[in-house]
């Protein structure tokens, strides 16, 4: 099954080379990642797309919180919760074919970011599904290049994640109650 | 006040109390050195080669659970370090080691002896640092020592480029860091740990499963109170070896492919395994669909990530071990067991451990259990460090061990070469104690060199080479599973042997290379035995001298098999008992 774990991480450098070397090293399966930096410039949110039986991912979960950079693992596939992905397509289209494309755009909320003599340059933002979708219809068209960011996601709802160490004994039986969810 | 980085790492080493560092100078870290050179609280122990010094700071670490440190020059110095600190890493060794990096400016330039050891020891550290601007400095050094020994320890790497050692900063080492993305949990959550006591009082036939955290979190003595107060058994993982006294009559022995048969069945039949600091590694349970499959789990761990990865768990305790057996031990009641306790008695009655005559019997050549035997009847109370191969398997079987730490052995990464420098750093650390490396030939040449570090430090470490000219483990597998090609595996093999060799002829040397006159040529003490009746007279007159290493080459027979056998990927009570595969 697939999972997408959304991570705060120490903003320092080599973290991103940590997780991408777990996965290698350790022979998980890693669909995407994406970094980038949170309102607080110390810390970096890592979303990932990874995919395993429960078991692999139950491994993968305590072995990236093992990591000293990790400040925080949430997995978001329980969660109600919110992804995107942004893709950028560049197509070939002959000037009397620019129509089709727009109307195909305008169907899946793309933006028209450029067009050439005989291509276009097109902008999309949704669900990973979405954009494999769009891509799908514009094969007609021949395909010059395709750019994806891979998932962001966030939590819905005002919940914040925090970067505060836990208390000690919360933090305990926090690890005890996740194993026994894992054990029923 | 400001002062240089390497003044810095000096004043950060002595607020740590460290007092041996162990290291090998090179370009960028001559600065370093300079400052050690006048410093008297720090003894600097150059070793003869950079593999050698993070095993002896293993060794340090092992036999005492204080943090081993290192330092070594950047790039060859810093790349040869890398199976010391995967050693270390495998087997939750605390240790600091400090390599230097070319400057700032150079890195990324392919500059002389620059090596990007951050990335290549990612992986094999429990964390890693390149410091990169000498304000973090102090912070980065406090927060190596608080990771390396804490938690479940490991290895830290700190890598220092030449100019952060050069630059002027501030003098502050802090006396505490807190570091968000680590909080170890060390206390066991109440109720598991109540659920885990009651499922020990239900069981009928429950058995304790120790590993190297025992003493790691140093639980020896409290769960020897739980185990006298509960009257369970116990079998242990090689790491494990020592929790409870090998002759304790409760102690069943290593589980596992070289583990005694009464062990094995033990865990086969159990209803209750209850493990404490173990990894239900592959070696110690074999075919994972036939290890104790009869047996609920209870696992107390300080890593999580060790918890319910092999085997499903039914209680899982994270925590330190002692503090967690603390906890539980007033919980903990005596058990009736009797029925358990004769059915355990009459397996270790069926198959006590012996080495068995070999293939073409005993060729007069010396047994390996007889000097392992007579090893631990002169010295009883040794710290032992192993090679690995053969000679360890050998050593965990016949030396009886009654002492937390005092077994030093790579029992995860497995590395040939470990025993000697390990040893080393041992006896720096326990200057009082006897310290006995029980080696193969085969591992012994792979760190020989620290012999002139073990020579001018007036060490008095026994090395008791088992000689059979032979990679002994590998052959013993070509032997029983490769219809005895032995392949790269003769030692003393030359141009004159035949092309395709099956064993020992009487074109063979009888030994090689000379370990009496190597060990001479050092400046240590070597003797030869060759017969039975020499072994303990050799070991005395070892015990007399104080002042220098003696190697002992022991002639033992070429082909003895190590006994019971698990084959790879049986089941643990597949056992093989000799070479006829009975």
């Amino acid at each position: 099954m697939t999972h997408v774990l959304s991570m705060l991480v120490e903003n320092h450098q080599g973290v991103l080379s940590r997780i991408a070397g777990l996965f290698s090293g350790r022979g998980y399966n890693l669909e995407s990642i994406t970094a980038g930096v949170t309102a607080d410039s110390q810390v970096s949110r890592i979303t990932l797309v990874c995919k395993g039986d429960d078991n692999v991912i139950d491994q993968i979960k305590k072995q990236l919180n093992k990591l000293i950079d990790v400040i925080k693992v949430t997995d978001l596939s329980p969660l109600p919760s919110l992804h995107r992905e942004l893709a950028l397509i560049k197509v070939r289209a002959k000037p009397n074919q620019r129509g089709e494309v727009f109307q195909v755009a305008d169907v899946f909320r793309a933006r028209v970011l450029d067009v050439g003599i005989d291509s276009m340059v097109l902008e999309v933002t949704g669900s990973s599904d979405k954009i494999d979708n769009f891509i799908a219809v514009l094969q007609p068209y021949t395909l010059r290049e395709v750019a994806r960011s891979g998932l962001i996601s966030m939590e819905r709802g005002r919940k914040q994640t925090s970067t505060q160490p836990q208390q000690r004994k919360g933090a305990s039986e926090k690890l005890n109650d996740d194993f026994k969810i894992t054990i029923a | 006040m400001k002062i240089s980085g390497a003044e810095l790492f000096v004043k950060a080493l002595k607020a740590e109390g460290v007092k041996h560092l162990f290291g090998f100078p090179g370009g960028v870290v001559i600065p370093v050195f300079d400052v050690l050179y006048s410093e008297p609280e720090i003894k600097v122990i150059l070793t003869r080669h950079e593999q050698g010094a993070v095993h002896a700071a293993d060794g340090y670490a092992r036999s005492t659970g204080k943090t081993g440190v290192c330092l070594v020059t950047s790039g060859p110095g810093a790349t040869n370090t890398v199976t010391g600190i995967a050693t270390a890493n495998f087997d939750s060794v605390p240790i600091v080691c400090f390599t230097g990096q070319v400057s700032r400016t150079m890195i990324g330039n392919d500059a002389f002896q620059e090596a990007d050891i951050v990335g290549i020891t990612r992986p094999i550290t429990k964390h890693n640092y390149l410091v990169l601007d000498r304000r973090d400095l102090g912070r980065i050094l406090k927060e190596a020592f608080t990771i390396a020994n804490s938690g479940r320890p490991g290895p830290v790497l700190v890598d220092l480029p030449k100019d952060v050692i050069l630059e002027k900063g501030d003098d502050e080492y802090p006396a505490k860091v807190s570091i968000r993305g680590y909080n170890p949990v060390l206390k066991g959550h109440p109720n598991q740990i109540k659920r885990a006591a009651g499922e020990l009082k239900k069981a009928k036939k429950p058995l304790f499963y120790v590993g190297g955290g025992i003493h790691i979190a140093g639980a020896v003595e409290v769960f020897r109170k739980a185990v006298k107060k509960t009257g369970v058994p116990v079998v242990h993982s090689l790491m494990g070896t020592g929790a409870v006294p090998g002759d304790d009559p409760l102690s069943l022995g290593m589980l596992g492919m070289h583990g005694t048969y009464v062990a094995n069945m033990a865990v086969s039949h159990s209803d209750l395994l209850f493990g404490i600091g173990n990894r239900f590694d592959d070696r110690a349970t074999g075919d994972l669909s036939k290890f104790a499959p009869e047996a609920k789990i209870v696992h107390i761990d300080q890593d999580p990530v060790s918890i319910s990865r092999n085997v499903p768990v039914e209680v899982p305790i994270v925590g330190d071990a002692r503090q967690v057996l603390e906890q539980m031990l007033p919980l903990l009641e005596a058990t009736k067991i009797d029925e358990w306790l004769e059915q355990l008695s009459s397996w270790r009655k069926e198959h006590p451990l012996e080495v068995q005559v070999g293939r073409d019997g005993n060729t007069g050549h010396l047994r390996p259990d007889s000097v392992i035997r007579t090893i631990c009847r002169v010295f009883p109370d040794a710290i032992i460090a192993t090679e690995v191969g053969q000679n360890q398997m050998w050593t965990s079987q016949f030396f009886t061990f009654r002492h937390p730490r005092s077994l030093l052995t790579s029992g995860g990464l497995g590395t040939m070469g470990y025993g000697f420098p390990a040893a080393i750093g041992a006896q720096f650390a326990n200057p009082d104690k006897r310290v006995i490396d029980i080696a193969g030939d085969g591992s012994i040449q792979m760190n020989i060199q620290e012999l002139a570090t073990a020579v001018y430090n007036k060490l008095p470490v026994i090395v008791a080479i088992l000689n059979n000219g032979y990679l002994g483990m590998v052959r013993q597998w070509q032997e029983l599973f490769f219809d005895r090609r032995y392949s790269s595996t003769c030692l003393m093999t030359g141009a004159e042997c035949p092309p395709q060799c099956k064993g020992p002829g009487d074109h063979c040397p009888v030994y090689h290379p000379d370990f009496v006159k190597l060990a001479e040529a050092y400046g240590a003490v070597g003797l030869r035995v060759m017969k039975d009746s020499d072994i303990e007279p050799a070991l005395k007159e070892a015990d007399r001298i104080k002042d220098r290493p003696i190697f002992i080459d022991f002639l033992v027979e070429r082909e003895f098999n190590v006994f019971p056998m698990v084959a790879p990927g049986a089941g643990n009570t597949d056992m093989i008992f000799s070479e006829g595969g009975e």
